[in-house]
């Protein structure tokens, strides 16, 4: 289980120091959960704190009852944390099997790799030899992203926004791959998401806006009032309606 | 040859044993030794040090090998190889050079190589360049390669230099007739103070002749780097020049592209990006389980591969 306690953390803007996360707790077991809320409400930090790559400057993170707050996101890595970047990162000449080996940990063959890939809807053997550079699309990219994810098997597996910068096509292949997911892989699987047809796949639905935790529970129980509430349901699903 | 000197050509030329095919092993300045075959003859060159290699017209399939090593401190030597390759040759050439320093003075090694590669001739070239050795003294190599590609014909050469060399610079001049390609893919990585110079110069001459020049470098330490490359349209044809370098510690690298079109449908491209490893690389592979030292050599290795 990962629980975070009084989390909370600050960072520099324009007009001086601005809190991002205020006194967050939380518990996430086990299933599939997806956090939700409005753009510059904090939840990108918050799966960035869980990895690593974000210090907090208030709080604590327990993994299965085991202090991680001073782990480095390698070391957080190494005890089972996944993260899986809104935009993902392009390499030049590391290719896609080198990537996905390095995910797994180990030389894994071509057809090992390629069955990852298969798994996120591309057909592996035109893709394995390929650089994860500027060759690949935006939708490419994101599902290797997530085929890396699913190569490290590990308990806790954070996605940030994978439905950012990709196609109707793709984003419905992406619903598919998730949907899968839901019923094959283990441990916690933590995804933050505008969009309904994700939150339709939780088990669990938090909702954070202005840094706070404003509703978390199942899905049935928040997705009704979420949905219900016409002005927040509509910064939560398009994100941008405000614009 | 003593353990150190073929533990070189294994790293430079992938020579394990005796290799196959034509071979001609330089080793201190003399020759170590030489094999022919029925379409490959190497010989001594006239009137200056070096060897001449000729390949018959529509050789096949043949792998070369031409590797030089030093392990004497204090060598210095300038050599002049010519490789005639027939037409409607598809041959493999592997060149290569190796220096182990363990003295005090410097070890340079000279290389002008000068290829003439037949009509509709087909080329692949490898050369390795390595120093090593505990010694205070410099390992230093000047590899000049002139190209002359006649009508149809297509030379890739696939150049590397990774570690121990301190003072390099690196001409290649090629010049292109009618149908004729060229492809280059340097890679190179400094470390220390080393300084590494690349000056590439192409005349597309003949048309529809194309060339694709790209360099691929990583500098380290207090190293130096310059790369120049220019490409010449003179007729209709394509070129396109590219370097990529990634910069860390307290290094210097300096890419000086150029190209000068000559004929109305002459089509140059050229590129060049300097750069450090990004942030985010190195965060995308630490949470796949790697140290920060693990993720930087990753993506050294995977930019040079």
């Amino acid at each position: 289980m990962l629980e975070l306690k009084n989390i909370s953390f600050s960072a520099e803007s324009e007009n001086g120091k601005k809190q991002i996360l205020k006194n967050v707790s939380l518990k996430i077991d086990e299933g599939f959960v997806v956090i939700t809320g409005p753009n510059g409400g904090g939840k990108s930090t918050l799966a960035k704190v869980i990895a690593g790559i974000i210090t907090p400057d208030e709080g604590q993170i327990l993994l299965n009852g085991e202090d991680i707050t001073n782990l480095t996101i390698t070391e957080r890595a190494k005890k089972g944390i996944s993260f899986a970047f809104q935009q993902p990162v392009r390499f030049k000449g590391i290719t896609v099997h080198d990537l996905i080996s390095l995910a797994a940990g180990q030389d894994i063959s071509v057809g090992d790799a390629c069955a990852y890939l298969s798994q996120v809807g591309l057909c592996a053997r035109d893709y394995i030899n390929r650089e994860v550079n500027t060759s690949l699309s935006g939708g490419e990219l994101k599902r290797i992203e997530i085929a890396t994810v699913l190569a490290r098997g590990t308990s806790v597996s954070l996605f940030d926004e994978p439905e950012a910068g990709i196609d109707l096509w793709s984003f419905n292949n992406l619903i598919k791959v998730f949907e899968k997911m839901h019923d094959t892989l283990g441990g916690s699987i933590i995804i933050i998401s505008h969009q309904e047809r994700i939150l339709n796949i939780a088990d669990k639905v938090i909702v954070v806006a202005n840094g706070e935790i404003k509703e978390q529970g199942k899905k049935d129980d928040i997705l009704p009032s979420l949905l219900g509430k016409a002005d927040i349901a509509c910064k939560v699903l398009t994100a941008n309606c405000e614009e | 040859m003593e353990i150190k000197e073929l533990e070189l050509l294994k790293m430079i030329a992938d020579i394990d044993g005796t290799p196959a095919g034509a071979y001609n092993i330089r080793a201190n300045g003399t020759l170590a030794s030489r094999s022919i075959t029925e379409n490959v003859n190497i010989k001594e060159k006239d009137g200056a040090p070096g060897i001449e290699i000729l390949i018959k017209p529509n050789t096949k399939g043949e792998k070369i090998h031409i590797p030089v090593i030093i392990s004497e401190s204090g060598l210095r030597e300038t050599v002049y190889n010519d490789f005639i390759i027939g037409d409607n040759c598809d041959v493999t050439i592997v060149a290569g050079c190796g220096i182990h320093n363990c003295g005090s003075e410097e070890s340079r090694h000279d290389g002008i190589h000068t290829f003439f590669v037949g009509k509709n001739a087909k080329v692949k070239y490898v050369e390795k360049h390595l120093g090593e050795g505990d010694g205070k003294g410099e390992r230093n190599m000047n590899p000049t390669t002139v190209v002359n590609i006649a009508e149809g014909g297509y030379m890739e050469m696939e150049t590397t230099q990774i570690k121990g060399i301190d003072n390099t610079k690196r001409v290649t001049k090629a010049r292109l007739q009618k149908d004729a390609t060229l492809i280059v893919h340097e890679k190179l990585m400094t470390h220390k103070k080393q300084y590494a110079e690349t000056d590439f110069e192409v005349d597309l001459d003949g048309e529809n002749s194309s060339a694709n020049v790209v360099s691929r470098s990583v500098a380290k330490d207090n190293s130096s780097q310059l790369f120049l490359s220019t490409i010449n349209g003179n007729n209709i044809c394509s070129g396109h020049t590219e370097c990529d370098a990634i910069i860390m510690d307290d290094a210097h690298v300096s890419a000086v592209p150029k190209i000068t079109a000559n004929h109305i449908d002459a089509s140059l491209i050229h590129e060049a990006a300097i750069g450090k490893i990004a942030g985010e690389q190195l965060i995308k592979l630490m949470t796949l389980g790697l140290t920060e030292q693990q993720a930087e050599e990753q993506i050294v290795n995977g930019f040079l591969k």
